[in-house]
């Protein structure tokens, strides 16, 4: 193997021991998504009090970097402000595992790296628009989603 | 088993000029991902630009030189792919976009009206979506069933289940494939068709995945729909054949209406043209039709048998091979004799798309997915797997290089 890598010791860790992996019942936000092309699926789950995440979890099948970026994600928002993960964006999370070259480099894989956090951006606009009726607060975040990848 | 190259690989290699390509750093390409497409030989790929440079003209109206020359070279093509297949009317020859086109006209000319409420379609776990979703459509649109023949545990079909369902007196058609594309099974075609002739139910063949890699004689098989794409056969993208009894043509409803399809045209109503331009509305993919000529040629030249003793050779070396890497798991019958050249695995506890952009890294191309096969993969209980495939110019160097890759995957997840 040559090039930027990216099956390095903590994406392998994390995908052979996922954090916050598992299911929350009724929880105020979930998410389901999926990269049908390469059959990554996950639903995410996030319970909040309204101005800050108080839990979330995920649960699902992927490949390691889907597994890996889903379970760095869920830990980067843990009781983290509300307006502070709406703004959240994809280079932050690249960053934390050093796959910011997929960007360039793999549009095929950079799916498997942001399916979570497409699915955190229309799971908190769907909580604002249909549980909150506040189209306002859910900004841009569909649009935002949309345009990941 | 020693690392040498049969003389098939030798022979064809230096005419493939992708194969000369570098890729991820300089690597050697390694192209094993031929029952997606297959590469195209310099004599496709300068029938193309011969046709386009010298010849590009519409076919079957004019009367200048140039639209007599393509004329004749697009029927000239329908005539080899008749003989190719051992078709004795080349009218019954359909030049369609695709195989997926062709099971499409079939399930829309001939379900609409031969199929109801109350009567069976059957098609196989191993198929791909192109031979499902169509009969899905038709089915749930004219109220009949749609039955499965489940798969055993070497990916083989439990043909039992054919005979319950042909005793119900119920089947209309079934649609199977010749070759699994991704167990890589070769279907026992004979013997299906013999029962549902017997049965009195009209047989469909996928054989997307056959006539490229063997010798397929279709008045020898006998059934009554066959279908299939050239760019799985060194030929372009963007066409496919569709062979149908002429009796059945002559029947069915037109697919699609537009120019070519007529024969005359008023306010209000139509006479169709005979076959098989009945079936070949609108001006058709004249260039490619054309140069699949030269693909046909090809492998007309090479002898089929040839074709699929080299396949063999390479799956049979393969399967031994792998059957020795660390954490791989092979599905299918794992024998060369009943397998064509494909090879699906994966690794425990690895995605294959990590397996696949692992071995990528060194200039191997595999397939990692579902492999428009997603109700074989519910049976396997899995997502996805990964997929070598092999051809003509596939050396066991390349198997090797292949090897060498997997065995990088079960060392970086410590398998």
């Amino acid at each position: 193997m040559s090039g930027d890598p990216i099956y390095t010791e903590m994406i392998i860790e994390y995908s052979r021991n996922p954090s916050n992996f598992g299911k929350i019942e009724n929880p105020q936000i979930h998410r389901h998504d999926s990269n049908p092309l390469c059959g990554d699926s996950i639903d995410l789950y996030v319970n909040t009090d309204g101005t800050k995440i108080t839990e979330v979890k995920f649960d699902g099948k992927g490949c390691a970097i889907c597994m890996a970026c889903t379970s760095v994600l869920t830990e980067m928002i843990q009781n983290k402000n509300l307006d502070e993960v709406k703004n959240f964006q994809k280079d932050e999370l690249l960053a934390e595992l050093g796959l910011e070259h997929l960007i360039k480099t793999s549009p095929v894989r950079i799916k498997c790296a942001l399916l979570s956090l497409k699915a955190l951006k229309y799971g908190i606009y769907s909580y604002f628009v249909e549980k909150m009726n506040d189209v306002k607060a859910a900004g841009n975040l569909k649009e935002e989603a949309a345009s990941l990848y | 088993m020693q690392s040498t190259t049969s003389s098939l690989d030798t022979q064809c290699r230096s005419d493939f000029p992708v194969l000369e390509r570098r890729v991820r750093d300089d690597k050697a390409l390694v192209y094993l991902d031929n029952a997606a497409t297959t590469q195209k030989p310099i004599q496709v790929i300068d029938a193309i630009t011969d046709y386009y440079k010298n010849h590009n003209s519409n076919i079957h109206r004019a009367v200048h030189a140039l639209a007599e020359e393509s004329t004749e070279a697009f029927e000239v093509t329908r005539d080899k792919v008749a003989k190719f297949l051992n078709v004795t009317n080349s009218k019954e020859i359909i030049f369609v976009k695709g195989t997926t086109e062709a099971i499409n006209l079939v399930a829309y000319a001939w379900g609409r009206d031969n199929v109801q409420k109350g009567d069976i379609v059957v098609t196989t776990e191993y198929e791909h979506h192109s031979n499902i979703v169509p009969w899905q459509i038709l089915t749930q649109e004219t109220g009949a069933d749609l039955k499965y023949i489940d798969i055993d545990e070497n990916g083989e079909l439990m043909l039992e289940q054919l005979d319950e369902y042909l005793a119900t007196g119920k089947v209309k058609l079934v649609a199977i494939s010749h070759v699994s594309n991704v167990l890589g099974t070769i279907t026992d075609v004979k013997e299906v068709i013999t029962k549902c002739k017997n049965a009195g139910a009209k047989i469909l063949i996928d054989g997307a995945q056959a006539v490229p890699h063997m010798k397929v004689d279709i008045d020898n098989l006998g059934c009554d729909f066959y279908a299939f794409s050239a760019h799985k056969m060194l030929g372009p993208t963007g066409v496919g054949v569709l062979w149908a009894r002429k009796e059945l043509l002559e029947k069915m409803r037109p697919f699609q209406g537009g120019g070519d399809m007529i024969r005359e045209v008023h306010k209000y109503e139509t006479t169709y043209n005979d076959l098989p331009y009945k079936f070949e509305a609108g001006t058709p993919n004249v260039a490619d039709v054309i140069c699949f000529s030269a693909a046909i040629d090809y492998l007309t030249k090479i002898g089929m048998n040839n074709v699929r003793n080299h396949e063999i050779e390479l799956t049979e070396y393969a399967l031994e091979k792998m059957s020795k890497v660390k954490g791989l798991v092979i599905y299918g019958p794992k024998d060369s004799e009943k397998q064509g050249g494909v090879i699906s695995f994966n690794f425990k506890d690895v995605h294959p798309h990590d397996v696949a952009t692992i071995v990528d890294k060194n200039g191997v191309a595999i397939r990692s997915g579902h492999h428009c096969a997603q109700v074989l993969m519910e049976k396997l209980e899995v997502a996805a797997t990964n997929r070598a495939s092999f051809y003509i110019y596939t050396t066991k160097q390349e198997v090797d290089a292949l090897i060498n890759s997997l065995e990088e995957v079960a060392k970086v997840f410590k398998l």
